[in-house]
């Protein structure tokens, strides 16, 4: 490597956002644990009041930390090096997301493959399927379940719409990006303004879904593994897309400071990337959950 | 392994630390992070290690005296978590924080502040684990494995709290690995190429990547059963179509190489050590980072091993007991490689040393049950009974706690500038060496003869045994006093440390004074 990658690397001073973010997650994690206890015993308690303390706190901590941030990149302190550690920084948080929806896929498929055939006798499990439920048939989308609860399958038509508009708002924030290395801002605030659109049009389709899911066909968190796999694929998408949608917001925000260069623009490649990331995991939930 | 031109920097000159609270709760340093993790850790392995005394306590006699099997089962949960999250992996990453930017000629980890925020997440995490041993109904009781149904259709109210602080504790540790993995790959020194980093560096690095595989893994599936317990979710119910066998399957793709993110870096640092005290280079080094690399591949194809009791076709039992049989090539180079190293060196015993020895033999034991653990027809008969428990004991406390302590003997006089007392470590050695034995290897004929882990109570027969196990475990914990004796002693004060404290020792870590300067290379050395 040449000797200018080691320009002096930056150290910040001490910062007051690190505990500050901890605690925001301490009241976060307790808050949510009480909330959901509550739930389940159908008290009302602090849970819910602690868990909003801990969001506001995350916000504030994400508003000042990134302050810092932004004001230390604007005034030059970071150097090529820097960028870099930001950006494999990034991308192996976008390698551990993948893993996370690994996971929810890896559940899918066992359910799918294993769990159902199984149930209904396949391998060596026969007598397990004639005497605990002699009149379950393994078939998926899983319908009926064992124990008997019934729903009705999630078409794939509007999905596809979405799938649609997803995928063009990879393609517009990918023109966005090149009108900001091409030094064409114009480029660069529409394509990113349309991307944001399309997100929000997406999660409007997604909310529209999951109310015909629930009033129309019966199909909700407790009608057994199909509406699991459903809601908890499609649901952790949802709220990715979301953190996207806001990321690329304040991207947007920044654009229209006129923050950014056609060299150096490490927040507007993070949020960009995670939107692609966003996108590659919508076609395999689209594949996987809606169609096959 | 590396000779620097630059030795001699002027560090001194900006050593200015914040002084007070604020220097801890603001820090961006990676030595006082380090030190917070270190600290930390041994404030958990001292409050996980009361709940062993209280679970050897209960099993010093059969029948039930002290606590009630409810308290127990929660004692043997919580132990585990504690033991896993809060000592062997904060101890790790502290070692990480304090070693790798000095061992690479780094200035600082690369993101400095959300390195501290690593930190700070878990004291949180732990406190609200805590907290559910005093609420109604109790804390977590279905083992630290959290197997379903036993999390979900049978556990207690506190479980959301549970789920919520492993989550937590997830993101820590997934940012921690992020942060060691940027550092290594970003921020060597010039001439630090890849095939001169010391082995700690690397097993890190493979560690921190298993890392960022894994965590997320288990924040799904602690997910599923927090949506299966208080959502009406079926994942891990067959009621609804699910199974709870898929929980083992998911627990345990992120639960094996957990397994190898708790010895990795323990690698490391003997391949640290050994080569000091015998005086000689280290034997394979090249072969090291590839029989590292590979352990790190076969973690993910073998995590069914620890359900062969559970149900599976025959094809997936054989794969998976010849997989993990294999693991036992690339470490068995590891221990060819330690002994080949020593082999004619010029040795001498100090207490990093001695634990470092021990630490080759135990650890061997260890692995040696564990191929036993691996044949599938024996392992219907081991599964679920002490010799597991002797099993992982060996490898987690023999193996991955004693080259933690060999670690902070090895590198406390960089840290504090003083060498520690050796007749007194010399003693806390020698203490931990026959009660470490004392308790764990009686474990594996009381597990051989039949007695099941996690049963508060137990057959007559095993009476013997257990009362030998428990005072072996007392006399362990008892002699870990002595360790803080020694830390308190060392950081107070004591012989001088010179820059290259130990005569055999080599690596840029030992260029600089002791105690290092808080920030060490602000420019980077060269390394020829």
């Amino acid at each position: 490597m040449n000797n200018e990658s080691y320009q002096k690397y930056y150290v910040p001073d001490q910062s007051p956002w690190p505990i500050v973010g901890a605690v925001a997650l301490f009241f976060i994690a307790l808050g949510a644990g009480l909330f959901v206890m509550d739930m389940d015993k159908g008290e009302s308690g602090w849970g819910g009041y602690i868990l909003l303390l801990g969001i506001a706190i995350l916000f504030f901590m994400l508003y000042g930390w990134f302050k810092n941030v932004i004001d230390e990149s604007m005034t030059g302190l970071y150097s090529a090096q820097m960028d870099r550690s930001f950006k494999q920084g990034m991308s192996w948080f976008i390698v551990s997301e993948i893993m996370f929806f690994a996971a929810l896929f890896g559940a899918l498929f066992y359910a799918r493959m294993i769990a159902i055939p199984w149930l209904g006798g396949a391998s060596n499990n026969e007598m397990t399927g004639a005497i605990l439920w002699p009149d379950f048939s393994a078939v998926w989308p899983l319908l009926t379940t064992p124990g008997g609860t019934e729903t009705q399958a999630m078409g794939w038509g509007l999905p596809a719409i979405n799938t649609t508009i997803l995928v063009i708002s990879s393609i517009t924030l990918h023109f966005a990006h090149t009108g900001l290395e091409q030094n064409k801002r114009k480029q660069l605030t529409t394509m990113l303004l349309i991307t944001l659109i399309l997100g929000l049009i997406f999660l409007g389709l997604q909310g529209y879904e999951y109310v015909h899911a629930y009033r129309d066909l019966g199909l909700r968190l407790d009608s057994g593994i199909y509406g699991n796999t459903f809601f908890i694929l499609t649901g952790f998408h949802g709220i990715h897309v979301a953190l996207g949608a806001i990321i690329l917001f304040f991207v947007f925000l920044r654009v229209l400071k006129g923050h950014f260069t056609p060299e150096k623009h490490f927040a507007f490649q993070a949020g960009a990337w995670y939107w692609h990331f966003v996108d590659v995991v919508w076609l395999l939930v689209f594949f996987v959950v809606y169609v096959l | 392994m590396s000779t620097v031109t630059t030795a001699d920097h002027h560090d001194e000159h900006h050593d200015h630390k914040p002084t007070g609270i604020k220097r801890w709760l603001f820090t961006t340093n990676h030595k006082d992070i380090g030190s917070m993790y270190l600290i930390f850790a041994l404030v958990m392995f001292f409050i996980g290690g009361a709940m062993a005394m209280v679970i050897r306590l209960e099993l010093f006699q059969p029948g039930l005296q002290f606590v009630d099997p409810q308290f127990f089962n929660q004692m043997t949960t919580v132990h585990g978590l504690i033991m896993v999250f809060g000592a062997v992996m904060p101890a790790f990453t502290g070692l990480a924080n304090w070693m790798i930017p000095m061992m690479i000629g780094a200035p600082d980890m690369a993101l400095p502040r959300m390195n501290n925020w690593s930190f700070w997440i878990l004291p949180f995490a732990f406190l609200i684990l805590l907290m559910t041993l005093f609420m109604p109904g109790g804390g977590p009781d279905f083992g630290w494995t959290f197997y379903a149904p036993l999390s979900t259709t049978y556990s207690n109210d506190t479980t959301a709290l549970f789920v919520f602080s492993v989550h937590i504790m997830g993101i820590s540790s997934i940012m921690g690995a992020i942060n060691v993995i940027v550092t290594i790959v970003n921020m060597r020194a010039p001439g630090m190429t890849w095939m001169k980093m010391p082995l700690f560096v690397w097993t890190w690095l493979i560690t921190a990547f298993l890392l960022i595989m894994v965590m997320p893994v288990l924040a799904g599936v602690v997910t599923m059963v927090l949506t299966d317990k208080y959502f009406a979710t079926s994942f891990f119910d067959a009621a609804g179509g699910g199974d709870p066998v898929l929980f083992q399957h998911i627990f345990w793709f992120f639960g094996h190489p957990e397994v190898y993110i708790m010895i990795l870096p323990a690698f490391g640092i003997i391949s640290a050590i050994v080569p000091t005290f015998a005086r000689k280079k280290l034997f394979g080094y090249a072969s090291m980072v590839y029989a590292t690399a590979s352990i790190a591949i076969l973690s993910f194809l073998v995590w069914a091993h620890h359900m062969f009791t559970t149900g599976m076709p025959v094809f997936a039992l054989l794969f998976f007991m010849y997989t993990t049989m294999l693991i036992a090539v690339p470490t068995g180079v590891k221990v060819f490689n330690w002994v080949a190293t020593m082999w004619r060196g010029a040795m001498t015993f100090e207490v990093p040393m001695m634990f470092a020895l021990a630490f080759i033999v135990l650890f061997t034991i260890g692995g040696l049950s564990g191929v036993m653990l691996a044949i599938t027809p024996a392992d219907f008969q081991y599964h679920d009974t002490y010799f597991v428990v002797a099993h992982f004991h060996y490898v987690l406390v023999s193996g991955a706690v004693f080259s933690i302590v060999a670690a902070v003997y090895y590198w406390l006089p960089k840290w504090t500038g003083h060498m520690y007392d050796e007749r007194l470590g010399q003693m806390h050695f020698w203490c931990s060496l026959i009660s470490v034995n004392l308790l764990f290897f009686p474990m594996h004929f009381v597990g051989l003869a039949g007695m099941p882990r996690r049963i508060p109570d137990y057959a007559l027969q095993f009476a013997d045994f257990n009362a030998i196990i428990s005072v072996g475990g007392f006399l362990f914990g008892l002699s870990q006093l002595i360790f803080v004796w020694v830390l308190i002693k060392c950081a107070r004060g004591g012989e001088k440390a010179e820059a290259r404290a130990w005569e055999g020792a080599e690596g840029l870590e030992w260029e600089v004074p002791s105690p290092a300067p808080y920030h060490t290379f602000d420019t980077p050395p060269e390394v020829k």
